[in-house]
């Protein structure tokens, strides 16, 4: 006869001294662990339930301005200054860890319209409505906890018209303006060094490709939407759309795409290259969207509205992933996301400054590697039953407030009406004669070379 | 485990060399055959691992979702060969097993012959507690196997540590106890006494006297949900959630006194064996019984459930055991014998205990086909009261009429335990840790259900029963026939006369009948598209239609 048993000796199972660490084994046979669907599907709702139960966003609020926060810049070089300019002439460089104001840039005598920083982080370049460039020194390092007084910029252009946007270019001295049209600046001249034009409207936002240094995208208020090449004497592309583009955005992981904030509450994301249809519309919003900024890692960006809030979508995304208010947060004139994607900044209306978390309920601080891999389970199990009818309910449950709630059920009516006539004047017109667009051409005029 | 080596010679550390070698002096594109084995050999053992086929994702028409479920499954695919890799090489233990040489046959080794050949730590498992006067005796263990519980008929409770035997706990409660079930972890027990249900801790204090579930007869613990079943003496069955203390279920069963009680590990669902041959499975969320089969002509006397969910074994006074397929609730094989009381093993071994006779089935070719593989015999004429297979360890326990043995039967237990599901070595924080952690995924009632892998599939929708042509029929009759019944009030001045009547009465009927009448046309019209299609006439949009010249005939 053969024999054997099982037969196991305490020591080879259990640990020699008190500081050792507990042997673990490991059996993976599914018969071991019956139910595992229903563990899992018990853990995903468990884990969706928390989320929503840490989901605080709201870090706090910069209070100082004492007009309607109209601009922001972030700087490049430093990850918690943040720059904001209001409609008194006011520009404030906030520390965002301590969220007071460490400098005050006393010099505009209208709304501040535009700001910029040059990527060393060493020059601020501002602009408003007193037809006036004004050019700052930033210190890198502020030691007292006083705010300190900047009066005296490094240069000051004035110029023929109102200003109301500018942004800088990467890696050199060169900035762009936009108002009556587009001018190109150098740091150290004081007139502009080119210039453009295509039409007579006003130029209301402007920004420099992050990957492709000459290339330019501005919207002006006759709802185009125009690419420039620094490098030809006149603007490259055009597109008009049936409403105005109040900013655009540049994906900065995917240069060719930019997302453009349209007064008709929705945002378009275009490839550069291929402007005759939209590449995704991004609906949520129930009113103007008056500002747009992508996460540095491009997968993501955030939009504030005229209708008081705040909404983060996904790249490709047709609707937010998040939407943020709060009771006192009026309309939201603009919106940057943190250089390094975990804080959203918005400016509103109310004078205030509002400091988000980019994810409402991500535990903030260096994670254990214990509590980022419990973490990531969690995530992977939520997101293998985000379909189940409890656990969807659960994710997507926000609460809006209640002039929001209607706006949007308004919204979805006249939609749904306007869809539902569509299809009734296609069933009563002869075969052919209708064509169905897609919402991504269907609020796009026509395409200019 | 020299033996073991030579029997599994897969496992041999020479042999990993050898291929390591083989690998390195023959660069061929073709395997080497030892290699070949071994990826065979992960193959086959991947299956178990990747719990069932791929799905089908030629025949899906959306691209992006492709891409995505491909990804899926090809990490199923990869972890399902991670998992076996692991089985393959680095487990520490291997399976139990007993061979006979030349004439001899396994059921006849005795446990004596057996003890004479195993390891010293192995013979102390095997032992007989001899208790005169409190049995008979029930028992059970913990769930990793480390503790027994035993409680004698007359009041006589005990909790033991199998792996010191060490008594933790032993006290009289000087009442009837009928039977025990462990709790969560070894902290906490129940017992089923005289007159009501109690719950003790490891120090022999009573935290709870559960007096809602009446007589109790039998208890089962449901570990996933937290859920205390018992079935009393009008044969309720009573579902308790031990974390809230609230009243999950009270079940009328029907069927009369039962003593027959075994919870499914595979779905956590109730069987309960009735006097009348029938067998009920019971989940707490439904008021009938999921199952009704019957089983046995007599009353069942004993049900066992086989821990992969396929295989259930009922015996009954009609002097047969049966193994039953229970996805296609159909007997496999019938086997002639009696059985007071049944177990499965976690290795699939059947144990099977009658009077004084104790019999252990195997499957030798994994076809449910059980044979025998050993045999005991209780001295002295002890009464078998119920066997338990001891998770984790080669061992069966046996309560008589006596007191308790322990038996060892090789190749009955899982050999390798996990430690996240159930360690026989936990310390106390461990086991503190444990308990918090299975709180949290502590299972609602409602996720008890036949399949368990139904949860997060997609419902089939269910299909709404037609009526037949003469059953829509009917019930317009009768329609007509209620409004043909209506009493019309008598009215004044020219609105009274016979021929108003009758037409306000014709009104009624066609009332009444013309929803039949709309459905019937509503059933009739998808047909009538069809063959308008098959005319080809049906290429105008629908509402110019009618404009359409009508083809001659």
């Amino acid at each position: 006869m053969k024999v054997k048993v099982i037969s196991r000796s305490t020591d080879d199972f259990t640990r020699e001294r008190s500081q050792d660490l507990h042997k673990v084994f490991r059996n993976y046979d599914p018969n071991l662990r019956t139910q595992e669907k229903a563990i899992e599907y018990t853990r995903a709702l468990n884990a969706a339930k928390l989320e929503k139960i840490f989901a605080r966003p709201l870090i706090g609020a910069m209070d100082g301005h004492i007009d309607a926060i109209s601009c922001m810049a972030k700087n490049p070089n430093h990850l918690k200054g943040i720059f904001s300019g209001s409609m008194d002439g006011d520009i404030r460089l906030w520390d965002m860890a301590t969220r007071r104001t460490t400098c005050r840039f006393n010099g505009h005598q209208g709304p501040v319209r535009g700001l910029t920083v040059s990527t060393d982080g060493n020059v601020l370049v501002s602009c408003g409505n007193d037809c006036s460039v004004k050019l700052w020194k930033v210190a890198s390092t502020f030691e007292s906890s006083d705010t300190v007084e900047d009066d005296e910029p490094l240069a000051n252009y004035v110029w023929k018209y109102a200003f109301r946007a500018v942004d800088h270019q990467w890696e050199s001295n060169i900035f762009a303006t936009g108002g009556a049209q587009v001018d190109i600046w150098d740091h150290n001249r004081s007139n502009p060094v080119n210039s453009f034009e295509w039409g007579t409207a006003t130029i209301v936002s402007l920004r420099f490709n992050p990957g492709e240094p000459n290339v330019l995208a501005t919207s002006a208020s006759d709802r185009s939407i125009t690419l420039y090449d620094l490098r030809m004497s006149s603007p490259a592309r055009k597109v008009i759309m049936k409403t105005k583009t109040n900013a655009i955005c540049w994906n900065p992981m995917e240069p060719m795409n930019f997302t453009a904030a349209n007064e008709d509450c929705n945002c378009y994301s275009y490839d550069a290259r291929k402007l005759d249809e939209a590449k995704c519309v991004h609906q949520d919003h129930v009113s103007a969207v008056m500002d747009i900024d992508y996460s540095p890692t491009g997968r993501e960006f955030v939009t504030g509205s005229y209708d008081r809030t705040v909404r983060i979508f996904r790249y490709n995304g047709g609707h937010s992933r998040e939407i943020y208010h709060t009771k006192r947060m009026q309309r939201v004139f603009c919106v940057k996301y943190s250089c390094d994607g975990t804080y959203v900044i918005s400016g509103s209306d109310d004078t205030n400054l509002r400091l988000w978390k980019a994810n409402a309920s991500e535990q903030l601080g260096v994670l254990l590697p214990r509590e980022r891999k419990k973490q990531e389970y969690l995530d992977a199990v939520k997101n293998r039953y985000k379909h189940l009818p409890d656990v969807k309910r659960i994710i997507r449950h926000r609460h809006l407030p209640k002039p929001i709630y209607k706006a949007a059920g308004l919204r979805r009516t006249m939609v749904e009406a306007e869809r539902r006539k569509d299809e009734r004047r296609r069933a009563h017109s002869a075969p052919g004669s209708t064509s169905v667009q897609p919402f991504r051409k269907r609020r796009i005029i026509q395409e200019i070379e | 485990m020299a033996k073991s080596d030579a029997i599994e010679g897969s496992k041999d550390p020479d042999l990993i060399k050898l291929v390591e070698e083989q690998q390195v002096k023959v660069p061929e594109k073709k395997k080497p055959r030892a290699e070949q084995d071994v990826s065979d050999l992960l193959d086959m053992k991947m299956q178990k691992y990747l719990r069932g086929e791929a799905a089908n994702l030629e025949v899906l028409q959306d691209k992006k979702l492709k891409t995505q479920l491909v990804i899926k499954e090809k990490l199923y695919g990869q972890s399902a060969k991670a998992a076996a890799k692991h089985e393959q090489w680095l487990m520490p233990n291997e399976e139990g097993f007993l061979e006979a040489e030349g004439f001899e046959k396994t059921w006849r080794i005795t446990q004596q012959s057996l003890l004479n050949e195993v390891d010293a730590n192995s013979s102390r498992k095997a032992f007989d507690m001899i208790l005169p006067e409190l049995g008979p005796y029930r028992m059970k263990y913990t769930s990793n196997g480390r503790y027994m519980l035993l409680g004698g008929r007359k009041g006589h409770l005990g909790l033991l540590d199998m792996l010191s035997f060490d008594i933790v706990k032993e006290f009289q409660v000087r009442e009837t106890v009928r039977d025990v079930e462990f709790l969560h972890t070894e902290e906490l027990f129940s017992v089923a006494q005289k007159k009501y249900l109690y719950i003790y801790n490891r120090q022999g204090t009573e935290i709870h006297c559960l007096k809602e579930h009446g007589t109790p007869l039998r208890l089962q613990f449901l570990d996933k949900h937290f859920l205390l079943a018992s079935v009393n003496t009008f044969g309720q069955l009573h579902y308790q959630d031990v974390t809230t203390g609230e009243i999950v279920a009270n079940l009328r069963t029907g069927l009369g006194r039962t003593d027959v009680m075994r919870m499914n590990p595979y779905n956590s669902i109730i069987g309960l064996g009735h006097s009348s041959g029938k067998l009920t499975m019971w989940k707490p969320t439904s008021a009938k019984p999921l199952i009704t089969m019957f089983c046995n002509p007599g009353p069942v006397t004993a049900i066992a459930f086989h821990s992969n969910g396929h295989l259930m074994a009922t015996a009954g006074m009609g002097c047969r055991i049966k193994l039953w397929d229970i996805r296609k609730f159909e007997v496999l094989h019938s086997y002639f014998g009696h059985a007071s009381t049944l177990d499965f093993s976690q290795k699939g071994l059947l144990a099977v205990g009658n009077r004084t006779h104790v019999n252990v089935w195997r499957d030798y070719k994994g076809d449910q086909r059980y044979g025998r593989y050993m045999t005991h015999e209780m001295v002295k004429g002890y009464q078998v009261n119920n066997l338990v297979f001891r998770p984790y360890e080669d061992v069966l326990g046996i309560g008589h009429s006596m007191g308790i043995s322990s038996i060892l039967i090789p190749g009955s237990g899982e050999p390798n335990f996990d430690s996240w599901v159930a360690n026989p070595y936990e310390t106390k924080k461990q086991r503190r840790e444990k308990e918090v952690h299975s709180l949290l995924d502590k299972l609602p009632p409602e996720t008890i259900m036949l399949d368990p892998k139904e949860i997060g599939t997609v419902k089939q929708p269910r299909k709404k029963e037609k009526k037949s042509k003469k059953e829509m029929e009917e019930e317009m009759e009768a329609e007509v026939e209620t409004a043909k019944a209506i009493k019309l009030k008598k009215k004044t001045k020219g609105r009274n006369k016979p021929s108003k009547r009758a037409k306000k009465k014709e009104e009624e009927v066609l009332k009444a009948k013309r929803p039949f009448v709309e459905q019937r046309l509503k059933e009739e019209q998808p047909f009538k598209k069809q063959k308008m299609i098959a005319e080809g006439e049906a290429e105008l949009p629908v509402s110019l239609q009618r404009f359409a010249r009508k083809q001659a005939a």
